[in-house]
């Protein structure tokens, strides 16, 4: 039988939805499916996996020491030896921020072809689906190899429950020879809260319209309420009037939410590439001739001074 | 120190991308260098007005024409380039061996930067096959870069304002993100400078390069269009604002 392990993320000690997803992506095939999981497990998260089809779930028993944990570089080597040691066929995790710096280190370490920001995967032919050219392109990708590697875009995949009674399992982590890099300090934004911007299921996004960095609260502050990310277009990083973290787009992050509400951004095709395939797009513009107000499923012609506040004072 | 910089010759960001037989794109579209690479060049240049022995090295894998790439890189600091000749498109586990190779070849590396990822196929991965093959430690996404007393000091950027902080021990790699910089653009006398600066050209065929056991290969190419019918929200502000709740709360389903 196949096996298939797939990389978990945690928030706050609880299994992200959007690893959940890739569970439900993985169980197309008729693989044995491991959760591997970094960040410790306890019987909560152990159900949790369970509910949604894993068979087995994998304690990488990395230390909780976070200079030790959080580096990806440990996270990598202790994912890339879970693999060889289950004889894994296929390895799926997350195209989300931490993604990022550890499904590709893992594919370099196993020397594994890997495709990252996966909209859809086949597991049973290794043909993968993502975007190219900034996001004008679906290109198909065939991998072949002992070991084939998919980065899952979140919320590519809502997770659909398949109930399975998981056993545990142990790994032993034995401090790998990763003196090379260490990792010596970290810092998680001021508001530790603000949903990353790659799995928000709701981002609200800002751009030219907001005129300067003080408006831009207004963002912050609807965001909150609505429990979303904040994004941003280019001119507003460009700006200076948030950092480079928060831009959508081609040069930013490509995200896929439920929902993208822009707020006084034109829409080039470069903002375009970073949230064509969000589920719904909601566009509030000044200029009804703004390229955006042509592509996407609501537009407010208004100012976004006046409809913003009453959409926080409404929330 | 000898700095390397792997370089890609990438379709304009803003071209039209048409695609050919299901399975290419229409390669007569404006070519430039990679926007991520533009950031590693430019770190390369600025490391080397504190270490001013240094060389840099752009290193590309491309069509004959990639050479164009390899000028802009010089016009930005690169000292030489080295360009391996190929009309395939590579998988990254090629690539990465490719220029691995070439570096081998050349010289001995303190630092490799590369960019974060290369807008055309985005796979997000070279850099750090790269630093597999010669075993030395990567990091991704670099917002700043700085060498203290014999260490790389690196803060990489996640999303949602998050940053971590390495240090990593020389040689390394580095892969640029946009935080990392501004890259400026090249003065008339750079460009002509950047003319006279030499290139060398290698065939792929001949670097001896052990092949991946795996593969990449596209099979199809569609182009990504979704279309939307968009439909307007009327009212003043407040009935704006209600109808965008509703509309949250009940199709997208995102509020409860």
């Amino acid at each position: 039988m196949k096996k298939s392990g797939i990389l978990i993320e945690m928030e706050n000690n609880r299994v992200k939805e959007t690893s959940l997803g890739m569970i439900t992506l993985a169980a197309r095939s008729d693989a044995e499916l491991f959760a591997l999981v970094l960040d410790g497990v306890d019987d909560a998260i152990c159900d949790m996996l369970g509910r949604y089809g894993i068979t087995t779930v994998v304690d990488l028993g990395l230390p909780s020491d976070p200079e030790v944990r959080l580096n990806p570089a440990v996270r990598a080597d202790a994912a890339a030896k879970a693999a060889r040691n289950l004889n894994l066929d296929t390895v799926f995790g997350l195209s989300s921020a931490d993604g990022k710096d550890l499904v590709p280190r893992v594919a370099a370490l196993l020397d594994a072809p890997l495709v990252m920001d996966c909209l859809d995967v086949d597991p049973e032919k290794h043909i993968a689906r993502t975007s190219q050219y900034s996001g004008k392109v679906l290109a198909d990708i065939q991998l072949t190899g002992d070991v084939v590697i998919f980065g899952i875009r979140p919320n590519a995949v809502q997770p659909v429950p398949a109930p399975a009674q998981p056993r545990k399992m142990e790994m032993a982590w034995n401090n790998p020879a990763v003196e090379n890099v260490g990792l010596v300090s970290w810092e998680d934004g001021e508001d530790g809260g603000q949903a990353s911007l790659t799995e928000a299921d709701i981002i609200i996004a800002g751009g030219r319209g907001l005129k300067n960095s003080d408006n831009f609260s207004l963002i912050f502050d609807c965001a909150k309420k609505l429990h979303a990310a904040v994004g941003a277009s280019r001119v507003a990083v460009d700006e200076g009037w948030v950092p480079y973290a928060f831009q959508v787009g081609q040069t930013g992050e490509k995200v896929s939410p439920r929902a993208y509400i822009a707020c006084g951004i034109s829409g080039s095709i470069q903002h375009f590439a970073g949230m064509k395939t969000a589920g719904m797009i909601i566009a509030v513009n000044k200029d009804e001739n703004a390229a955006i107000m042509a592509n996407c499923d609501y537009h407010v012609q208004g100012d976004l001074f006046e409809i913003l506040p009453e959409l926080i004072r409404q929330l | 120190m000898q700095i390397y910089v792997c370089i890609k010759h990438v379709p304009d960001s803003a071209a039209n991308i048409h695609i050919l037989d299901d399975i290419r794109i229409d390669e007569k579209v404006a070519f430039l260098l990679n926007p991520y690479d533009e950031h590693a060049v430019t770190e390369a240049a600025s490391l080397k007005q504190k270490v001013p022995d240094s060389e840099i090295i752009a290193v590309c894998l491309g069509k004959p024409d990639a050479e164009k790439t390899i000028r802009s890189a010089m016009a930005m600091g690169a000292d030489r380039g080295i360009l391996v000749e190929t009309d395939d498109v590579c998988d990254s586990m090629t690539t990465a061996r490719v220029l691995h190779a070439a570096i081998v070849q050349d010289g001995s590396a303190d630092i490799i930067f590369t960019g974060k990822e290369s807008i055309d196929s985005e796979g997000m991965q070279t850099q750090f096959r790269i630093g597999a093959l010669f075993d030395f430690p990567v990091v991704t996404n670099a917002a700043a870069f700085d060498i203290t007393s014999g260490k790389a000091v690196v803060t990489c950027e996640l999303s949602g304002g998050r940053t971590r902080t390495f240090h990593l021990s020389l040689p390394c790699v580095v892969g640029a993100g946009r935080g990392l910089n501004t890259p400026g653009y090249p003065t008339f006398p750079d460009v002509v400078k950047a003319r006279k600066k030499s290139i060398k050209t290698i065939s792929m065929d001949n670097l001896s390069i052990t092949p991946a056991t795996g593969s990449a290969k596209t099979v199809a190419l569609t182009p990504l269009e979704q279309k939307r019918y968009p439909k307007k929200i009327t009212g003043n502000s407040a009935d704006q604002a209600k109808e965008i709740i509703r509309i949250l709360r009940q199709e997208a389903k995102v509020l409860t």
